[in-house]
């Protein structure tokens, strides 16, 4: 760090006429492309290109949760584990769970607990697989947000879609979506996640030193930006889906239907 | 397609509002603040003055009454336990087999790795399951090969009132059974098998964007070189 040291102080993170290092303003987010399925052997699966994020999330279940005694004999599991891959940042990421992706992955199965009707498939697990290809600030907001459309994807019941966003303070200005100078030079980040539809707040965290009145300009942004993620994330589904749809065979109603199923030449 | 019924295939995401004017919450939906939302991602549907998601995707979830295709994966002093491509175990007690077990005698009729046609006995709210044999239409499959699709895809394989089973049948001379959890058991000449498992494959690969029926008709007909004989049914 020695060497980069004198970069920081000359550095303007955010210049007189209000324009970030890569061009964006306070209120911008970076460019995001979601595609929802693309792995073959996952029940459900999402990638992600969140700037220059690139992460890919696969989702597994509810199935016979393992090791036994963790099992709920009232609900699911919900179990996130985020990794990310050893080419994924500038110096090699050693492999193997470390203390922050430990936290993550917890912070990110607790947001989804919330949201997934757990209750309806005591005693196993739902399994979430967040893998950080490419890493550039943001990862756990972009990882969450893709994870939200691999459940979506894996026909998983849950109230609604979580969308993920963060905000933080750069040379003194409340900014949306930093990326890695800007999270690694600034003052402060803070990640969140929302439910679409309620507002609740299910992922809340930061990073660094807000005041009250910051912070709540930081939650502004990032609850605006969270709806036009949460779109991206129902585009990604309804694009995977629409050919489906258009073949479907006349669905049957909600009805009890006859025990169907066996036939015999 | 004809368009006459253009809302019926309304592709819904989980949290999207469903209706908010008294229609009753049926399976895939959930009611908050007097509101019904969709639960799942799948289509909406609405009928009998429910309305519901008919999933696209998704785990088996075993339901009463469901015909399933299971196997052994071990065997009890008086019972089996029984693989049903779902997340819960399914055992299978003797009593419930079509034979008369003496207990300790399980693996005289049912060894692990057998395949078998089965019944969901019961399920309860902690989503124990409970298979059966005792019933004619139940039993051992011997010979032949399973199949295993996507258990949302199942509705689309029999087709409405079974179209699409009895057009298979109709070229195909194939013994068939399709289990609510995906799994298909096919027996018959080698030719007739192949050209099942392939129309089964485009099916599950929703291969045609529209007009299934049409679509799988076509390929039976020209893989047999006679028109199909049965009622022609349009989607």
């Amino acid at each position: 760090m020695e060497d980069i040291e004198h970069i920081v102080k000359k550095l303007k993170l955010i210049d007189e006429n209000g324009v970030r290092l890569d061009g964006r303003r306070f209120d911008e987010l970076r460019p995001i492309r979601i595609e929802a399925g693309i792995l073959k052997k996952a029940d459900g699966s999402a990638y992600i290109e969140w700037g220059n994020n690139r992460v890919l999330a696969a989702v597994y279940g509810p199935r016979e949760a393992h090791p036994r005694h963790r099992q709920d004999p009232a609900k699911a599991l919900v179990q996130c584990r985020y990794n990310m891959a050893p080419f994924s940042v500038t110096d090699r990421k050693r492999p193997g769970p470390d203390r922050r992706s430990v936290e993550i992955s917890k912070v990110i199965s607790e947001a989804f607990e919330r949201v997934v009707f757990t209750e309806q498939f005591p005693r196993t697990s739902v399994d979430i697989f967040i893998e950080v290809l490419q890493a550039d600030a943001g990862t756990r907001c972009a990882g969450l947000t893709a994870a939200s459309v691999a459940l979506a994807d894996a026909g998983i019941p849950m109230r609604d879609l979580v969308a993920s966003c963060a905000s933080g303070k750069i040379g003194g200005v409340v900014c949306l979506d930093l990326n890695k100078d800007e999270d690694n030079f600034g003052e402060a980040d803070c990640p969140m996640a929302i439910v679409h539809r309620t507002g609740e707040i299910v992922l809340l965290q930061m990073d660094g030193h807000l005041t009250q009145e910051e912070f709540h300009k930081a939650m502004d942004l990032s609850t605006e930006a969270a709806k036009r993620i949460y779109e991206l994330q129902r585009e990604a589904l309804l694009r995977r889906y629409a050919s489906v749809a258009e073949d479907m065979e006349e669905p049957r109603g909600g009805v009890p239907e006859p025990p169907a199923g066996v036939d015999e030449l | 397609m004809d368009g006459s019924y253009p809302a019926r295939r309304q592709v819904v995401i989980p949290g999207e509002l469903l209706d908010e004017r008294g229609l009753k919450p049926g399976s895939g939906t959930f009611r908050e603040g007097g509101k019904i939302f969709a639960a799942r991602l799948g289509i909406r549907s609405e009928g009998d003055g429910y309305v519901s998601v008919v999933p696209l995707g998704g785990r088996y979830i075993p339901g009463t009454r469901d015909a399933v295709i299971g196997k052994v994966i071990d065997a009890g002093p008086s019972h089996w336990l029984v693989d049903i491509n779902s997340p819960y175990p399914a055992p299978l007690h003797a009593t419930e087999s079509p034979w008369r077990v003496e207990f300790g005698d399980t693996e005289r009729y049912l060894r692990v790795g057998d395949a078998i046609l089965a019944g969901v006995l019961a399920v309860d709210e902690a989503m124990h399951v409970q298979l059966t044999m005792a019933d004619r239409e139940f039993g051992l499959l011997q010979g032949g090969q399973i199949l295993e699709i996507s258990p949302a895809k199942v509705p689309r394989l029999l087709g409405r009132q079974g179209s699409m089973i009895s057009l298979i049948r109709d070229f195909a001379r194939v013994r068939m059974f399709v289990g609510q959890n995906g799994r298909i058991w096919l027996d018959g000449g080698p030719d007739d098998v192949a050209h099942a498992v392939h129309v089964i494959h485009m099916i599950e690969d929703y291969a045609p964007l529209t007009g299934l029926t049409d679509t799988v008709r076509e390929y039976l007909e020209s893989a047999y070189g006679r028109p199909a004989t049965g009622p022609t049914e349009r989607d």
